[in-house]
Parts: C-alpha cells; structure tokens; sequence
C-alpha cells in the first residue's frame, strides 16, 4: 500500500501502542494538536491522555521524565518538534539515557526512543536547520537511526520502541510528504542494517535520510551519462552496517558520501575512516564527501539552497571521484 | 638516476613560459649549471640552467610552445636508463611543492595487479599527476560484472574439424534429399544378430554402411569428387563413419565396402570405433573417404542435415528408428521408419541422381537379408 512518511509513522507507532500499553507518546503538541507534524492524528482519540501527554514548553523537563519513567518499566517515545530542541536536553540524553544502564552495572535500562525532524527545511533559519547526528553517533550508550523512505520508517520505528536502549529516530520535516510502498500486514527492519536503494558498478554514494533522495536524484542523472551508480542507504548510523557500506566500495572501487551536516567531524568522516580501514587496497582513489557548507543555515533562500547538498553537488563528486573533471 | 627538467616559475606573477630556444640537443652530454633553454616568461627572456648532470634524454616540448610552471618538458639521466617512470609523471604542482610520485598508482590498481599478474610498467597514468587508476588497465582485466567465459583452446582436432567444415561449406554448393525407410525386417534382423553371442551383433547402423555401398556400387557418380575442371570418380568405396569422441569427432573409414559383406562391415567398424576411442588411429585411418555416413539416432534424433566432408561428393545424416503412424492399404498403422538425408554438392550430383541413390539405399534398407 501506499503511504506517506507521516502516515507510515503514525501507523507503525499505533501498532506498536496497540500491541503493548507500556508505550506512551510524550511531547509538545502532541495529543491535543495531533502532533505538530501530524505524526499522531487520532492518537489521543484511540489512546487517551494517560498514554498521549502534551507537555509545557520544556524539553529537558520531560526527557527527564522519560528518561525516569523508562527506568520504572514504561517504554516512552519522546517526540521533540525538532532536534534543535533537543539540545536543551542533551543532559539527559547523554548523561542520564546513554550512560544509566553501564552504571548501574546492567541493573536498569532505559528503553527510550526520542523522535523528531532532524534536519532542515526551508527557511527555519541557523537554530532551527542543524543536523546534529553527529553528536549522537559519538555517544556510547545511544542508537541513532535515520530512515529516509516511509517503508523504512514503519519498519525502523517499531523495532526502535521495541528496543531496551535509548534510540535517536530521526526523521526530516521535508520527508513527511513523500510517498512510498509498504509491504502490508507486521514488519519490522532490524536496526543496523543498511540497504542497497539502487544497484551499480561504477561508484557507491553513501546517503541517508533526506539526502538518499539527493542521491538517487544524482544516480538517475548520472545513468544517462552511462555512469550506473550504486546507492547505499546505511538507515542506521549507530551502530553503522560497515560490512554493507564495505562490500559495495570494494566493488566499485569508488566512494562519494552526502550528508547534510557540516563538514569538520561530521558523521561522513567516521563513515570514510571506517572504510579506508576496510578497503584500502580496492579504493581507486580517495573519497569525497559532499556536506552541508561549513556555516550557519542561511536565512535567505538562495543562500539556504547554496548551503544544502543537491543533485548537482553529487554528480560532480562522481565526477571527481572517477577522475572526469 | 633520472631528473625532471620542469618549466619553472621564475617570477611570482608566472604562470607559463614559452620555450624560445633549447640551448641543448636530445642525447647531448649536460652539467649542473648549464644552460639548457631560454625561456620567456611574462616580463623577460630568462636562462633555464640544469640541475643535474647526465646526458639531455629527451625534450619533451618544441620551441615555441608556452605550457604552465610546473610542466614536465625534459628528461636529464643516463644513457642508458629506464625513463618511462619519469615520463609518466606529467605536471607538478610547482607552487605547493607536492612531491609527484614517480610511478603513482591508485590502491586498487596495485591490487589488480597482484590478482592479475599485470606489469604495470607499460601502462600510462590518466589521474592527478600522471596516477595509474582503474581506467588505465581497465582493457587488462577480465571484463566487470560479467560472468568469466570459458576459454577453451582450439585441440588439433577441433582444428581439423574447424577446416574440414568451412572448406566444405563455403565453396561447395550443398543440396539435400531425404527419405524415410520401412525398418520393420531391419529391426527384426538386429534382434536375431543380438541373440547370437559369438561376435559384435549387428545394428541399424551396419545395415546403413552396408545399404550404402550397395548403392553408390549401382551409382558410381556419388562416389566421387570434384576435383576444379573435372569429376575424379572413385574405384574403391571407402566410407567414412563418423565417431563422436569426447574433444569432437572423428572420421575413420571402412575401405573397399563394395567387396565387403555386411559380416565383414560389421566386424571391421568395431574395430576401427574401438581405435578411434582409443585414439589408435594413424592419418591413413581417417582421410580418403569417397562417402561419408554420420548416425545420430542414438540421440533419439529424428532427421538432421550433416555438412559434406572434403572431398567427398556426398554425405548421408541418419536419425533414429521411430516408430510412427503409417498409411498401409490406405489403414493407419504403426510402423518403424529411420529418416535418411543426403547432403550432395550439387558440382558432381545432380537432384535426380540423388534421389535415385536413395531409392535403391531405402530399397536396400527394407531388405536387409540381401545385404
């Protein structure tokens, strides 16, 4: 059937509230308003206030309380309107979440999930455009995972609630429109797994979230200049599915990486290292990464368009990358 | 040791020169210091003096021309040195000082390489810097994506048979007619030979060659050949029975089958099969034929069109004895019926003599015990 990313999210977290009352939605906006993206129209209807809470304005607040009520046996699912918000509660994400279970020797886990765009959209501006999976990944303790197709994200999100750890689940504004088959009936996709979008021999573009659509975007074009691209869409980024990513740059011999975030130790310098260790020997030449700009997000939309990866940016990385300049 | 004779930078503001004179000649004997080129950059005529001493190997760019700082335009080394790494190196980067790799090659190709056994040596770089990529030995490796072919190489007797075929199927105008013969006394014949324990029993290929030498006996012109300005007719049959082999096939002959009886044919392509299978067989063995038969009825296969064999005028393809619903009184029956094609070069036989052949070979075939 076809749904949207918003739709598919809706369905996959009902589900998993259906099947286990432990699980409860908390988060600004979302029972009352449905969700500020509409992620949980119908919830408060089918689940009642004691299993949809809206909360004040106050993200390291109510992580906390997450983070508390995990602790106690309850399995939440923090909604947080954007990630940029989730800074305030990086305390309890990284002090409290992440590091609960090691120290108190395995004795209590925190099976969390936080969900929320993560990425920019248009015209949000510098506080309101990061991309901040970077951070995340760097955090032992965490699972950080970022579905790109509507499929991918019901699959994705309903074997994060039914994780024991604390799970990142980021989604992005611009997606929740975007339309995709899902196969019917229960299913769930492991988390770190990656997944080949679209088969080739020639490079691997590695991309996730929303800039898996810029390269598929880019592969298209590229194939009609005889260049078949191969795409790999890691879906988790922690713990990442280096033995996928690996296989495929051994076969091509040729690595571009998009990501949105910024360029100094962003997620896809972690990506290439960990390659370089792999398949040194099959590279035919060193990896490019195609990144956010090195800046604030820019108000102005031109300049925000000048600042994101787009299709453009990714065909001349192949380029370089199979030395066509 | 071999040196790189660049287009220098000899001002901050330059970005080419042009080579205006080579103060010295390819081969010529050059010392440290020496001049080797006037070069004009963007404010002045200026002197190129030699780095290093050795003899001028080669000049890679003629007066006149203007290349960018950094460009390779000359070889210094010995007489005698290998200089194909250097050549390879192309352009530095004069400004950064990077350091160019003499033979740069990128990871994966050292590691085809290896797998490949490829001397890199030969091959010329096309990435940054004069660095060998992928591209560069893509013609050396096995192709991508596809799955490996099996080369088999030619054996002497597919050899053979590859000249055998097209010398006979490219010049030699075939034509063929075919005829289905009545086997029921054929087959009971058989039966009666396998009772028999003493010697090789006889099989519907035997009443074949048999049938045959009888007919080419009664028509001598299909035992012959076309020999440029004329027709050489043979005294002696001699007929060629194909043998499969396990590399291909093989084509002994039966000699004189005209004097022979169906015993002594019988016993005799035993004989020469078993030595075919061995690979007994000496030329004598194999060339000569007048006529040739190839049976493929052990396959089950109903007709098929064989390809003459040089010289010969004729080839006789046999099938397998089926049995099929035949018209008999005007009632459909079962019968057993072996389909019999004559391939002919229609430079020595004409359509009317080959059907007649066959008219007496079926004749034969449905009386065997004449045989």
């Amino acid at each position: 059937m076809k749904l949207t990313y918003r739709e598919a999210l809706n369905q996959g977290l009902r589900e998993e509230m259906r099947r286990d009352d432990r699980v409860f939605l908390i988060g600004e906006d979302v029972a009352y308003y449905q969700g500020a993206f509409k992620v949980s129209k119908g919830f408060l209807e089918e689940f009642g206030p004691r299993r949809v809470v809206d909360t004040p304005i106050t993200e390291l607040g109510f992580t906390g309380l997450a983070v508390g009520a995990a602790m106690a046996g309850l399995r939440p699912v923090v909604e947080v309107m954007t990630f940029n918000f989730a800074i305030l509660a990086l305390d309890q994400i990284v002090n409290h979440a992440a590091k609960i279970r090691y120290m108190s020797g395995g004795q209590v886990s925190v099976p969390l999930v936080i969900r929320g765009p993560g990425s920019a959209a248009h015209q949000l501006a510098a506080q309101h455009s990061q991309s901040l999976e970077a951070w995340f990944c760097h955090v032992p303790g965490l699972k950080v995972v970022a579905p790109a197709t509507p499929h991918d994200a019901k699959g994705l999100l309903k074997s994060a609630v039914r994780d024991d750890n604390p799970v990142i689940f980021l989604e992005a504004q611009l997606l929740y429109p975007s339309q995709g088959e899902i196969e019917e009936g229960e299913h769930t996709i492991p988390i770190g797994e990656a997944d080949v979008k679209r088969q080739g021999t020639d490079v691997t573009i590695i991309a996730y979230s929303k800039m898996l659509l810029v390269a598929l975007d880019a592969a298209e074009r590229l194939a009609q200049e005889g260049i078949q691209a191969e795409v790999v869409d890691p879906r988790t980024l922690r713990p990442l599915d280096i033995a996928a990513l690996a296989a495929s740059a051994k076969k091509t011999g040729r690595v571009v990486i998009v990501e949105e975030g910024w360029p100094f130790a962003g997620l896809g310098a972690q990506i290439a290292e960990s390659l370089y260790r792999r398949v040194f020997d099959y590279l035919d030449g060193p990896i490019v990464r195609v990144t956010g700009r090195d800046v604030p997000m820019p108000y102005a939309r031109n300049l925000e368009d000048a600042a994101v990866p787009d299709a453009d940016r990714v065909v001349d990385a192949v380029h370089q990358a199979l030395y066509r300049k | 040791m071999a040196s790189r004779v660049i287009m220098p930078k000899l001002t901050d503001s330059m970005e080419e020169g042009v080579v205006v004179k080579w103060r010295k000649a390819e081969g010529e004997r050059v010392e440290s210091g020496d001049v080797l080129a006037e070069i004009e950059t963007d404010k002045a005529v200026m002197d190129l003096e030699a780095f290093a001493s050795g003899t001028l190997r080669k000049i890679l760019i003629p007066e006149g021309t203007t290349v960018p700082s950094g460009t390779l335009i000359g070889v210094i080394g010995e007489p005698d040195e290998d200089i194909r790494a250097i050549l390879r190196t192309g352009t530095t980067s004069v400004v950064e000082g990077a350091p160019a790799a003499e033979t740069s090659t990128s990871p994966r190709v050292r590691t085809l390489a290896r797998e490949h056994g490829i001397d890199l040596g030969t091959v010329k770089g096309s990435g940054p810097g004069g660095r060998i990529v992928e591209r560069d030995i893509e013609a050396l490796l096995p192709k991508k994506g596809k799955p490996p072919v099996r080369e088999i190489p030619l054996t002497q007797m597919r050899k053979a048979i590859v000249r055998m075929t097209t010398q006979s199927k490219a010049p030699v105008p075939h034509f063929y007619v075919n005829s289905e013969a009545d086997m029921a006394e054929g087959l009971r014949l058989v039966e009666e030979s396998k009772k028999q324990t003493a010697r090789p029993h006889v099989s519907i290929n035997h009443l074949v060659i048999a049938a045959a030498a009888r007919a080419l006996g009664q028509h001598p012109d299909l035992n012959a050949a076309f020999a440029g300005d004329s027709i050489r007719v043979f005294a002696s049959i001699d007929i060629g029975v194909a043998v499969a082999l396990e590399e291909g096939l093989i084509v002994p002959v039966l000699r004189d089958c005209g004097r022979k009886t169906l015993a002594q044919i019988v016993e005799e392509e035993r004989a020469l099969v078993t030595r075919a299978r061995n690979r007994e067989l000496s030329p004598e063995d194999y060339t000569g034929a007048t006529f040739a038969i190839s049976n493929l009825g052990m396959f089950d296969v109903g007709s098929f069109i064989a390809i003459i064999l040089p010289p010969a005028a004729a080839v006789l393809a046999v099938g397998s004895v089926r049995e099929v619903p035949v018209v008999r009184d005007g009632r459909i029956e079962a019968g057993f019926r072996l389909t019999l094609t004559l391939s002919c070069d229609h430079r020595v036989v004409d359509g009317a003599i080959a059907a007649k052949f066959l008219q007496t070979l079926k004749h034969s075939l449905e009386h065997p015990r004449d045989l």
